[in-house]
């Protein structure tokens, strides 16, 4: 117990497998294919400004959605009492622990144009619609998927908020509403900020959900970076320089967003 | 805080419907006869009879369930030894341990798929080139990515319990007589077990449920399930996919049922010794 | 006293077929400072939950200033409470946490500057508004949840054990600060404790409580002097209860002997319990003691001694600056109003033998009780 050397063998796992990949694909973003240094790659990536932007743009409508559905859901779900409460966690976790690609391509089955919820409307004779291979498909996958990743956060938080500090809020005399606002959402605002990075991260790195609902012509950074790395237009440096790129922006918008949390904290709403 | 009224438990169950709506219809058509998305043809197993048949899939099978055994087993004495260890670090250098050990955890997990594929070509071109070898990317590389993103789960899952621990408690086993290893477990290990165990599961359906990083640290020749079904979904709809998802499905609604029995009985246990203990 | 200010009449409380509360009667005058006390489960936070609404009683009725307000909510209440841990909010520094009430009452800011100032000077913390809540001792954080009450002038502040949490020494000193809080802003405490001694000196009004029903109401001295039942006389500071028989008025009979005491308007020989406290009883050489006995401990405890003394298998404490060896033979002598008669009560014969004495009978009981309410 005294002696730190057990540890050492994961600290080496760790310089091998999480620091000096992190430096590689550094030094990829910076280097050209004979090795020389060069800032082409971040140059030549001015053609995919487009994708940066959709990639952005699409994550954060969805975690903005996940946040106005979560919200609520994780309130409600938290004032329940009984044993819908007690199998909160489970209700939530439940359709997670369903395969990521299944649970996508479950949306893929209903969407098509062919699909079960077409061949609905076709019943009143509307439609078909359009809805796979489009953007909203996409947002809709994103939310489908990490959904849970806000709930469980939010539900956790408010369910350990001190009921003794609600009973301290209405005691000096806020009502219910007030109660909400002044109290019981600031204390929230830790889940709530965790559960923003638990969806944006995996929703803008994302290249399987917009392959699967968003046909191919649809193309996020991920997609990028699968074609750069694997695919057709194989060229690892400038991967690596877009996902070093991203990595830097979702970095800065975590920190700016945390930032941000903290000093809304002791500050009044 | 006041009860749920109509409306809330209202969205409260649209909610959950949003959530399971899609995974039902998968499975009740996995047992439609016809391939058909919007027609049910009636009752029939064939596609998983068809599933069974499919080596693609059994092979994948086999890869995913050793891959996640071996990861799990390895990570958690991996990380249990690590989590003990950081522990008994000066400060600093267990700052530096543990936000390291936190890149994994909150890098998106194509970064690190990406970064370690160019790792691992970047080493296997320098050692075949050294050692005239044709080693190429394949379960090797999968098990020790797995192996990375794990270990933080499993520390993280270790943590708490070892901040829990009573500082004294390992003293006291040596006051009492007891020594290094031995002490370590008959006194630490007892008390830490529930999170070693937790971290082992949690580190067992990561790795099963993987596939960003599986899909780029596994090489051409080796498949997770995780990404025969991605290359099955990419082309066309497979009805087999449907029979496969209702089987997952229910093997985690059982495990989780296990689990849950498993949970109520300890608590049970544990309730009557309290009531044995007071009534004595 | 002055004006009654708040009644509770017949209050009933029940959580499925326990019974919390049994048909409690109170009523509180205005301006005093009136403590609730008794052990865990004694339905003593229950009463104060009623009082400030956060609980509805399951029957009766409460009153405040002759209105009833079983429906009115917490908020509107012009109650405030100070919480068992405090509940401060910890996403707001102090300043905020003091300023809560008085924004959610729309009041312009150079007026909530002025009093949230004001209340922390109170509470001994001026300056300490931009604090975060976290940076605070146990202590300080006691004071800041006791501004954040005053600070919105209530007519009564409740205290649910509110120095439960702090050391012995802190403790004694929140007391006699608390006690001064009171009598400058000149408002109703109503205080719940399970520790006698807190109970004793800060009250003017103490209710002894036990298994939802009210023991006794009085001043810390009546309670002290002239407790009701065996409960009460063990309950507050320790006793020795003794089957005794009322010969006649002022007279009353221990052992088959008789002793002069100051109680009458008992039934001639009814049976009683005789509470007579540790301090009142003096040793005496043998052949002038009205009773004789072995000591069969002593325990030495600072400012005088423990002894137990076996007067005829029933063992008594005494409290006495006189050391006396173990084994030995002493006499006592008690004067009259030495001895305190009540009537026999369903507490009779639980209480009052120190046969299983131990030398650290308070400070035990505390801790359990302590942990019990948590």
């Amino acid at each position: 117990m005294k002696s730190k050397a057990i540890a050492y063998p994961y600290v080496g796992w760790m310089a091998l497998f999480v620091v000096a990949p992190i430096l590689i694909i550094t030094l990829y973003a910076f280097t050209s294919g004979d090795r020389e240094f060069t800032l082409s790659n971040f140059q030549d990536m001015s053609q995919y400004a487009s994708a940066f932007g959709r990639s952005f743009l699409l994550a954060a409508v969805a975690t903005l959605i996940c946040v106005l559905i979560g919200y609520p859901m994780a309130y409600f779900l938290a004032r329940e009492t009984g044993w819908i409460h007690r199998m909160a966690t489970m209700l939530i976790m439940l359709p997670m622990w369903m395969n990521f690609l299944l649970r996508t391509y479950s949306w893929k089955f209903l969407l098509e144009r062919n699909g079960l919820i077409n061949s609905f409307f076709g019943l009143f004779g509307l439609g078909p619609f359009q809805m796979i291979d489009t953007h909203g498909a996409i947002v809709l996958g994103m939310v489908y998927n990490f959904l849970p990743y806000m709930v469980l956060p939010i539900f956790s938080v408010i369910t350990k908020i001190d009921h003794k500090v609600i009973e301290a809020a209405q005691d000096l005399g806020a009502n219910n509403l007030t109660v909400f606002r002044r109290v019981i959402f600031p204390l929230s605002l830790p889940g709530v900020l965790s559960g923003i990075t638990m969806v944006f991260i995996p929703s803008v790195s994302t290249f399987a959900i917009s392959r699967l609902l968003g046909g191919s012509k649809t193309l996020l950074l991920g997609n990028l970076i699968d074609m750069q790395i694997i695919g057709t237009a194989y060229n690892p440096h400038l991967g690596s320089a877009i996902s070093l790129v991203m990595m830097v922006i979702v970095i800065i918008c975590m920190a700016v967003m945390n930032h941000f949390g903290d000093g809304e904290q002791g500050v009044s709403l | 805080m006041k009860k749920n009224g109509m409306p809330s438990r209202l969205f409260l169950l649209l909610c959950l419907l949003f959530l399971y709506a899609p995974i039902l219809v998968l499975m009740a058509f996995s047992f439609n006869g016809s391939v058909s998305k919007a027609v049910w043809a009636g009752f029939s197993l064939k596609w998983y009879l068809q599933l069974f048949q499919n080596d693609m899939i059994l092979d994948a099978l086999w890869v995913t369930l050793a891959v996640s055994a071996l990861a799990a087993v390895i990570s958690t004495l991996l990380g249990t030894a690590a989590a003990i260890g950081f522990r008994n670090m000066r400060r600093r250098s267990r700052t530096v341990c543990l936000t390291i050990n936190n890149i994994p955890l909150t890098n998106a997990d194509i970064i690190t798929g990406v970064s370690m594929m160019l790792l691992f070509m970047l080493a296997l071109s320098g050692l075949n080139g050294l050692f005239g070898l044709k080693w190429k990317m394949g379960f090797v590389t999968l098990l020790i990515a797995h192996i990375t993103f794990d270990v933080p789960n499993v520390i993280l899952s270790v943590m708490p319990k070892l901040r829990q621990l009573d500082p004294n408690i390992y003293e006291a086993a040596q006051d009492l007589g007891d020594h290094g290893l031995h002490a370590f477990y008959k006194v630490i290990l007892p008390e830490i077990m529930p999170g070693v165990i937790n971290g082992l599961i949690i580190a067992f359906t990561l790795s099963i449920d993987d596939f960003v990083i599986s899909y780029f640290t596994a090489g051409s020749g080796t498949q997770t399930l995780s990404m025969v079904i991605y290359s099955m979904a990419k082309k066309r709809v497979s009805p087999e996919i449907n029979a496969l998802s209702t089987l997952m499905f229910l093997a985690v609604v059982a495990l989780m049922v296990l689990v849950n029995l498993r949970q109520t009985r300890q608590e049970k246990r544990a309730k009557r010794q309290q009531e044995n203990l007071s009534a004595q | 006293m002055s004006k009654e200010l708040i009644r509770l009449s017949d209050c009933v409380m029940k959580y499925d077929d326990e019974i919390i509360l049994d048909h409690l009667n109170l009523y509180i005058n205005d301006k005093e400072f009136l403590t609730l006390l008794g052990p865990s489960g004694c339905g003593k936070t229950t009463t104060l939950r009623i009082i400030g609404g956060f609980q509805t009683p399951t029957s009766g009725d409460v009153f405040f200033e002759g209105k009833r307000i079983n429906q009115v909510p917490p908020y509107q209440r012009k109650i405030n409470t100070v919480f068992q841990k405090y509940a401060l909010f910890t996403h707001m520094n102090i300043y905020e946490n003091v300023a809560f009430g008085l924004r959610i009452q729309k009041r312009p800011e150079d007026e909530i500057a002025k009093r949230v100032e004001e209340a922390l000077e109170l509470v001994n913390l001026p300056g300490y508004g931009k604090r975060s809540v976290d940076s605070l001792s146990g202590g300080q954080q006691q004071r800041v949840a006791i501004a954040r009450a005053i600070v919105n002038r209530p007519q009564v502040l409740l205290l649910d054990e509110p120095l439960g949490a702090l050391d012995l020494k802190l403790r004694k000193d929140m007391q006699v600060e608390l006690k001064n809080i009171q009598r400058e802003v000149g408002i109703t405490f109503i205080y719940v404790t399970h520790d006698q001694e807190e109970a004793l000196t800060m009250s003017d009004t103490v209710v002894v409580m036990d298994k939802g029903n009210i023991q006794q109401i009085g001043t810390p001295q009546d309670i002290y002097n002239e407790p009701k039942n065996a409960f009460v006389a063990d309950f507050i500071g320790e006793s020795n209860i003794i089957d005794g028989i009322m010969a006649e008025d002022k007279v009353v009979k221990l052992y088959g002997k008789k002793f002069p005491c100051l109680d009458a308007g008992f039934a001639p020989n009814e049976s009683v319990d005789v509470v007579i406290r540790p301090e009142d009883i003096d040793i005496v050489p043998v052949e002038q003691g009205q009773l004789t006995g072995t000591v069969t401990e002593v325990t030495f405890k600072g400012m005088h001694y423990d002894i137990i003394v076996d007067f005829q298998g029933f063992k008594w404490l005494i409290q006495t600056t006189d050391f006396s060896p173990e084994g030995a033979r002493i006499g006592v002598k008690i004067d009259p109003d030495g001895f305190h008669v009540m009537k026999k009560s369903k507490y009779s014969g639980k209480f009052g033998d120190y046969s299983s004495y131990s030398s650290e009978y308070d400070e035990l009981n505390e801790d359990a009780e302590a942990e019990d309410e948590e």
